[in-house]
Formats: structure tokens, sequence, C-alpha cells
């Protein structure tokens, strides 16, 4: 369906040692939104913007070299955590499956 | 479909089951490719958000086809609207399905939750004996769940090696055609009109259902009177305020989702405030508002309705695929004080228009 939607610009907390990165291409084949290529057997971010934060990236990196603050880009789940203080998370009221589609 | 009935709807073979097979580790269901009536009745339920809690299958191992010990194992989730999307993709091949315990939630939200998990997956290798199952130690688990597996640690205590495979199960023929290799449509989340036209009705659903006390609230304003609550001035006087309220809730939770890529700005607060706007503009040529020429009614419209469109727009981030808690969290930051502002002013403007009107003034 033509070009990704992207959302707002630099507000990712994506960060990205090139020095650590073995080349492994795990980011590239976990990323849903496209932010990573292979480039001369490195991982390289090639559109920052389009990252959703969702930490499948640093989570499969075995060298530690992606750092991203994971989390869900829900405003209930941030509003929920706002008033109660908890982490946000998709449980919006009631049983879990209540918001995800 | 509740927990406690599905161990007896096993031993009872479900409907979308086709026999068992044996393996070493005891009888499996095969399963049926095709869906039958109840399986499109209960997708049409669980998007519609009527009856979602519980729509689930028991979690184990499954089989499609005639598997053997080299046929791949797909991972996936125990909620029955994502497993019955993985077996009706698999017609015609063999191959086994492995079902984690999510709760009855899909991939994306349970591998967010950490339900489709590292500790999951490893117990629920260990649970159905997958290693006697099959002689290879490949499992092939949605893209999406990479946010909740860490396919290194997993492999390191099972020995089970991770792909991840498209990020849609509709893929999976090709990618395995392919050799196991995706394109970068098959690796990244495509949003189109129609997945988000599917997702409206769970905007729709809670923002239609806290209506009811915004038109309580409209037709108390309209029908509060100094002798007390007329009916007949509640009626005509807020009449065209609910039919404002509704289609601030259509803007925000219905047009802004469908047109998400059309309308200006990246934020969707200002894309929903601007849908708000149109539609309050709209209702008032199609309605001829303002009654009686009343401007300060006007101005708490235009104040008011744009702003819980935009409210209710900003709920879609948690149905997108695109959307970061960090941009999230910077929209809030800037729109809460809005919303709380413009609604506290609208309160203010809307009290001193009634006491113009009892000419307490």
């Amino acid at each position: 369906m033509g070009a990704p939607v992207k959302y707002l610009a630099n507000v990712t907390t994506l960060t990205y040692a090139a020095d650590k990165c073995a080349g492994c291409g795990r980011c590239v084949e976990v990323c849903p939104q496209g932010v990573f290529e292979m480039r001369d057997k490195r991982a390289a971010i090639i559109v920052r913007d389009l990252c959703m934060e969702c930490g499948a990236c640093a989570r499969n990196c075995e060298f530690g070299a992606i750092s991203v603050n994971a989390g869900v880009g829900c405003a209930a789940a941030l509003i929920n955590s706002m008033l109660t203080g908890g982490e946000p998370s998709c449980d919006c009221g009631g049983s879990g499956s209540s918001c995800c589609g | 479909m509740q927990m406690q009935t599905l161990q007896f709807v096993k031993k009872a073979a479900p409907p979308w089951t086709a026999g068992t097979i044996n393996t070493p580790a005891g009888s499996v269901f095969r399963l049926s490719s095709d869906w039958s009536r109840p399986d499109y009745w209960g997708m049409i339920k669980s998007r519609s958000g009527a009856f979602r809690m519980n729509y689930a299958v028991a979690p184990g191992l499954y089989a499609v086809g005639d598997p053997t010990k080299d046929s791949d194992v797909f991972v996936t989730a125990n909620y029955k609207l994502t497993f019955d999307m993985l077996r009706r993709e698999l017609k015609g091949m063999h191959a086994w399905i492995l079902v984690l315990d999510t709760k009855s939630i899909n991939v994306w939200c349970a591998a967010g939750k950490g339900t489709f998990g590292t500790d999951e997956l490893v117990n629920r290798i260990a649970a159905t004996k997958l290693e006697t199952v099959v002689g290879h130690r490949r499992l092939i688990l949605p893209q999406l769940g990479a946010v909740g597996v860490n396919a290194a640690e997993v492999q390191k205590r099972t020995g089970f090696r991770i792909s991840f495979g498209p990020v849609q199960a509709k893929d999976i023929p090709a990618y395995v055609r392919a050799g196991y290799k995706k394109t970068i449509e098959m690796r990244t989340i495509r949003f189109s009109m129609l997945d988000r036209l599917v997702l409206t009705p769970m905007e729709l659903n809670p923002a239609m259902k806290k209506f009811p006390w915004l038109a309580a609230g409209i037709l108390l304003f309209f029908g509060l009177e100094p002798q007390g609550v007329l009916f007949k001035q509640a009626w005509f006087g807020g009449l065209p305020y609910l039919v404002l309220g509704l289609a601030s809730v259509l803007g925000g939770a219905f047009v802004t989702p469908a047109l998400l890529p059309f309308i200006p700005f990246r934020s969707f607060a200002i894309k929903g405030w601007l849908v708000g706007l149109l539609a309050v503009f709209a209702v008032h040529q199609l309605l001829h508002l303002p009654a009686q020429g009343d401007t300060m009614a006007m101005i708490v419209s235009y104040l008011f309705f744009p702003v819980m469109s935009s409210y209710i727009a900003l709920q879609f981030t948690g149905s997108t695929t695109f959307t970061g808690m960090s941009g999230v969290r910077k929209e809030l930051k800037i729109g809460i004080p809005v919303y709380i502002g413009a609604s506290v002013i609208s309160l203010l403007l809307l009290i001193a228009l009634k006491i113009k009107e009892w000419g307490l003034l």
C-alpha cells in the first residue's frame, strides 16, 4: 500500500553501536518497519524515524549493539500508567485482549 | 469459550480437527485447513469486540497434513483467530504447529506482554516433548513474536534454532518455497485501509459506551431551567449538540483511522482535531446552526467537539502498527493540557451562557 505511514520524527530512543555489530542480520530479520539493512556485512539504520520502539531488534541482538526503550505506542496505556503510576501495558482495563487487534 | 471447558472440548475433538496422528510423544490432533461456519462467526464476533475474551484453543502440538520427523514446526499463539489463519494458510503442507499459551491474545500483543515469550516457548517445547517428535532442531516463529522471544536464549536452552518467518501467515507458503527467505514485503507491516477499517469497531465501541454520559450532560444542560429540568427544552435545545457529539465520535474513531495517511500532519491528535473541526463545520451547515445567532454556543462547539475528536483519534495509536511510545508520550504531553483546558473553558462558557439566559446578569 505505497510508502509506509510515518509517525513523529526524531522521537525514537533507538541507539545502535555499529562497532559491536557482528553482521548476523537478526535485526533486519525481526524489524517490522524495515529500519535496518545489511551494508558491507554490518547492519545499518536506513530509516530511523520509522522505528516504533517495539524492541524486537534489541531483544534479539546477541552482541548488545542495539538498545531501545521499548514499550507500547498506545495512548490509553500511557494515560493509564500516568494515572496509576504503573508501567504502560496493553491491559487497558479488564482482561488483556480488549484493546489489541 | 471458557478455559475450563477447553480441556473437555479438546478430548471431544474440536470441529476444526480431522482425526489424530500418533507421535513418539503421544496422540496429536490433525487440523483441518478449512474454515467452517463457527470459525467465520467467531472471527466476526472477535473483530467486533462483542465477545473478544477467551477466544482460545488449547496450547500444545498439532499436525497439518502428514508431517514427519523432518517437517517444519510453526509456532503460534492460542488466540483462535490467529490459529485459524495459520492452519488455513498451511493448507496442502505437511507441518507441525506448536501453540503457545498466550492467554487467547494474538502474537503481536502477547509478545509485547511477554506471554509469547522465551520462557513460554522453552516450557512448551519441553511439555510437548518436541525433541522426540522431530529429528531436526528448527522452529519457525511469526516475525512479530521477536518482540517477546530471544532466539539466542531459546537455542541455548533447548537446542532449537529459530527462524523468524513472515509477519503475515499468508506469506508462509511463498517463504517456504523461497528456501525460508523473506522479501522486504514479507518482513514489514503494511497498514492498508482494510487493515485499519477492521480495527475501527474496536475504536467506536468504547467511545460509544461513554457517549450516554455526554448525551445526558448535554440534555441536562439544555433542559435546566430555573423551574427545573424541562424535557422539551432539553430535547430541542440539545439535539443539535447530540448530533455534534456523534459526528465527533465518528470523526475520531472512524474517519481518522480510515483516512489516516491522507489527513495532513503526522500527529494523531492534530489529525483527529482537523477531522473534528470539519465534522463540526459540516453539522453546522446541515442543521443551520447556530439557532438564534447564538455565537457563544457556537464558540463552545468549535472549542470542545474537535478536541473530543482529537482525543478519540489519539486512542487509535494503540491499534496502529507504526506508532512508538516516545511519539505517543510527546503527543500526550502537549495534548492532555490542551484537552483539559478546552474542556474547562467550554464548561465555564456554558455556565456563563446559562447565567445570561436566565437573566441573572
